[in-house]
């Protein structure tokens, strides 16, 4: 580390808040146009799952174990859509398919 | 804050804010319990990079960004210039840009402006992702209460991960890596499940996703940016076959 971490936290602060704040300062009138309003609504589904797939398999270090941690956190999601038993079920999954593999 | 608002809103005002601050902090609860898991991951990574645990907190407390946050550890450990810190950040968080034009649209222009400034603070995925599905218009009290569960959930799990992560085996904090991706899941799943059209729009952005991971030269671009590409070719195209009906517009201030 040769830079000082303090100034790399406000570097990172002020460029993520400025970000998030300048669209609500400045695009405040109500958009009319049907199109940029559908993709308003489709964009959060397609970012998140981008970022999720393909990225998700190498969560662990293990293409097995995270793909099974990936499926488990598919079907907790379909079932109950609560964020916390989700995380935690995709992470037991995950966690005991890999000490599995360990053993094999 | 308090004193002010209270003298414009009125008593009943009052109390319409006060019920959804307490809806905020009820589907804040497993939000801040999933940051936990996700930022835990985060401190050890931050240890790793030779943060203290107080500067990892920190770090967590003024970005609340976990994909921001990795990228930021990744460009300190390589000691690259704040010029490219800057330039990362950008990239990676561009989509809360996106987010931020979209959460603008369900902010009522009577709302008092200072408003604007402390949500602003906390858009993250989640918070984003449940505010922006609120009935109506939004009324920040309700990101308020989400905030301040889910950001001490974020701040702590920060914390403890780089004071005591270290004493997890490997094979315990790999599979807590999961959580991450687990919680977009979680957003993502219970809204595809009651329109098929988002379940589409989610099928589809996977396996584009993939296959950019494939695909020579493109697969070389920045996860950022690929990210980005994206979010805006498959909005776009989704927008334009599936336009959102406009019986949605209703505006219940």
């Amino acid at each position: 580390m040769k830079n000082n971490i303090y100034i790399y936290i406000l570097v990172m602060a002020g460029v993520t808040y400025l970000i998030r704040l300048l669209p609500l300062t400045i695009f405040r009138k109500e958009i009319k146009n049907r199109f940029v309003r559908s993709f308003l609504h489709y964009m959060p589904y397609v970012t998140l799952s981008v970022m999720t797939f393909p990225a998700i398999l190498s969560a662990t270090g293990n293409v097995i174990s995270s793909a099974i941690g990936f499926v488990a956190a598919l079907v907790i999601a379909w079932i109950d859509g609560n964020l916390f038993k989700v995380a935690l079920g995709a992470c037991g999954a995950a966690l005991i398919s890999q000490l599995i593999i360990n053993i094999l | 804050m308090g004193k002010q608002l209270e003298k414009k809103v009125g008593s009943a005002g009052r109390k319409v804010n006060l019920q959804e601050f307490r809806s905020g902090v009820h589907h804040g609860i497993p939000v801040g319990l999933g940051y936990f898991f996700v930022s835990f991951t985060l401190g050890i990574t931050a240890k790793q990079t030779g943060l203290s645990s107080l500067q990892a907190a920190l770090m967590s407390l003024s970005i609340h960004a976990s994909a921001g946050e990795f990228a930021a550890l990744g460009i300190i450990a390589a000691g690259a210039g704040y010029w490219e810190m800057a330039l990362t950040e950008i990239i990676v968080n561009l989509r809360y840009l996106l987010m931020s034009c979209s959460l603008s649209q369900k902010l009522s222009g009577s709302m008092r402006f200072f408003h604007r400034f402390l949500i602003a603070f906390d858009i993250t995925d989640e918070i984003f992702a449940f505010s922006v599905s609120r009935p109506g218009k939004l009324n920040p009290f309700f990101t308020y209460g989400m905030m301040v569960v889910a950001s001490p959930g974020w701040v702590l799990g920060t914390f403890v991960g780089a004071a005591a992560g270290g004493i997890l085996p490997a094979v315990v904090t790999g599979a807590m890596s999961i959580a991450l991706y687990g919680m977009f899941i979680s957003v993502v799943i219970p809204s595809a499940r009651k329109d098929k059209v988002i379940a589409g729009i989610v099928a589809a952005s996977m396996l584009l996703s993939g296959a950019f991971a494939l695909i020579p030269v493109i697969k070389d671009i920045s996860s950022g940016f690929k990210i980005i590409i994206l979010t805006v070719a498959i909005s776009a195209a989704a927008a334009a076959l599936f336009p959102v009906k406009e019986e949605e517009r209703e505006e219940a201030a």
